[in-house]
């Protein structure tokens, strides 16, 4: 019992600090990308080539002043951008990065909660990650950044509904809702993403607008809203923000690898490794390059397609997203049903 | 030729849902990442403005420490925003009459038009090639006379510039 306590604790502290660091450092990458698709350089005067910026970075968000609005309900002021950051954070919790690994004769499980209905545990915390923004929008007494943060639920709602839905067809196919079962079961290349193409869509479309990334960052649409929900926040409750919408970015580029890309597979040469050490290690590997080739997608889509307009993203979320993710269903149905 | 205006009504099903446009776009955006980059380093990498580039007004300063300028005033007199001051004063040196006591650009005003410059009778105050002005006061911001005096050899550019296309 206290060698399980021990070592879900430990695999805790490698995530947090691996997932804190990466999304520190994904800030600097999206900078850097989006100045290379604008013909620019980017940050690079803090340390080599700019890679201290997100130290910099850092250091600035500690000495802003921090700033609560005269009316503002300061206890959900203060509380708001801790429920984003914690439910960013624990997200990660069932997310499989690894086979199992043997270190010392023991086998250790590259995952920190083996839950058996993984799937459920995502849904509903991305659910409840709506509330840090809209009480943020909420508690500021500000109308811009209320507006951003009904906006943002309605479209986390409305997006919610096609996501889940896309979610029951790789749930058909692998026929569980175990996170693990479902990487076991796209072994040898049979990914979801070929099995599962107009849900692969939906999901992607979904996690997009679940993420607030652009084109359906409505909540925080600068040329109308300031800065959305985060406009009365700064300093480290700002920073915090930023760190959720990262690690956001981060968790959902993982999920869609988990469900849709084969998690830790590896798509070729799995016979030609023997040692089961060297294995495991190449499968983890397998796993980040997938996620970061998924998150330099998402990068790339936010400097190339324009926002959509709110009645827009609406028309696309319940006319050709919910429909899709039905149809989808229907015809792995069927499949399933004559096969 | 006026391309007819595309209405949605006027694109099939296929070209409705915009995946060839979203995608063209994001080739286009990732072959930019790998083009030549623009960005000139300044502090490190300076630029060498043109010859007819107008930087800060300054004052043609002759071999023997004199100034060219016989304080006429038309500079004082054209500059639109008000930003020269001089102060005439007699002197027999030199086979002039006048020289400025006083001469004093403030830089805060100067709109670097250059008709101080296409006025002056005597090519006396001229643009230079200088752009980097930083003050950290108002006072300093105020040139006089030991700041803008710069000797005609540093000058002589500008000077053939100017006499080539006026």
């Amino acid at each position: 019992m206290f060698e399980v306590f021990i070592e879900s604790v430990l695999k805790i502290i490698i995530f947090f600090t691996v997932l804190i660091s990466s999304s520190a450092y994904l800030v600097l990458l999206e900078r850097k990308i989006c100045a290379y698709v604008q013909d620019r350089i980017g940050p690079n005067r803090v340390g080599f080539k700019g890679l201290l910026q997100p130290l910099a970075d850092l250091l600035k968000l500690v000495t802003k002043e921090d700033i609560v609005p005269k009316n503002a309900n300061k206890f959900i002021h203060h509380l708001s951008p801790i429920i984003s950051v914690a439910i960013a954070f624990s997200t990660m919790a069932v997310i499989p990065v690894g086979d199992t690994i043997e270190i010392f004769g023991k086998e250790i499980k590259l995952q920190i909660a083996d839950v058996n209905i993984g799937i459920l545990y995502i849904l509903s915390l991305t659910s409840i990650s709506v509330y840090g923004i809209a009480l943020s929008g909420w508690s500021s007494n500000n109308k811009y950044s209320l507006l951003g943060g009904l906006r943002s639920s309605a479209q986390m709602i409305s997006y919610e509904i096609s996501m889940g839905l896309a979610i029951i067809g790789v749930v058909m196919t692998a026929g569980s809702l175990e996170l693990d079962e479902i990487v076991k079961s796209q072994a040898g290349f049979k990914w979801n993403i070929f099995l599962q193409p107009i849900g692969f869509i939906v999901f992607l479309v979904a996690s997009f607008a679940e993420t607030n990334r652009t084109p359906f960052d409505l909540p925080e649409a600068e040329p109308e809203l300031v800065g959305g929900y985060h406009t009365e926040y700064s300093g480290l409750k700002f920073g915090l923000f930023f760190l959720a919408e990262y690690t956001n970015m981060i968790i959902a580029s993982a999920i869609i690898v988990t469900l849709y890309f084969g998690g830790w597979q590896i798509p070729f040469g799995e016979n030609f490794i023997s040692s089961s050490v060297v294995l495991s290690i190449t499968q983890i590997f397998s796993f980040l390059i997938k996620v970061g080739l998924m998150l330099f997608f998402f990068i790339l889509v936010r400097w190339t397609v324009p926002r959509f307009r709110y009645d827009q993203l609406m028309n696309v979320g319940w006319k050709i997203m919910f429909p899709l993710s039905l149809l989808n269903i229907l015809i792995t149905g069927i499949f399933y049903f004559l096969f | 030729m006026i391309k007819k205006q595309i209405r949605k009504n006027d694109l099939n099903f296929f070209q409705r849902t915009y995946i060839t446009e979203i995608f063209k776009g994001l080739s286009l955006t990732f072959r930019k990442i790998f083009q030549k980059k623009f960005t000139r380093q300044y502090p490190e990498e300076k630029w060498n403005p043109p010859i007819s580039f107008r930087g800060r007004p300054v004052l043609v300063q002759e071999k023997n420490g004199t100034e060219r300028c016989v304080a006429c005033m038309l500079c004082a007199r054209v500059c639109p925003a008000l930003a020269i001051e001089i102060q005439a004063d007699e002197t027999f040196e030199y086979s002039k009459e006048r020289y400025p006591k006083k001469f004093e650009i403030n830089m805060l005003r100067c709109i670097f038009c250059g008709f101080c410059e296409e006025v002056c009778p005597e090519e006396a105050i001229v643009m230079s090639q200088e752009f980097e002005l930083v003050f950290s006061s108002q006072d300093e911001a105020i040139f006089g006379k030991d700041k803008l005096l710069i000797p005609k050899e540093k000058l002589q550019n500008r000077l053939e510039f100017l006499r080539q296309y006026r």
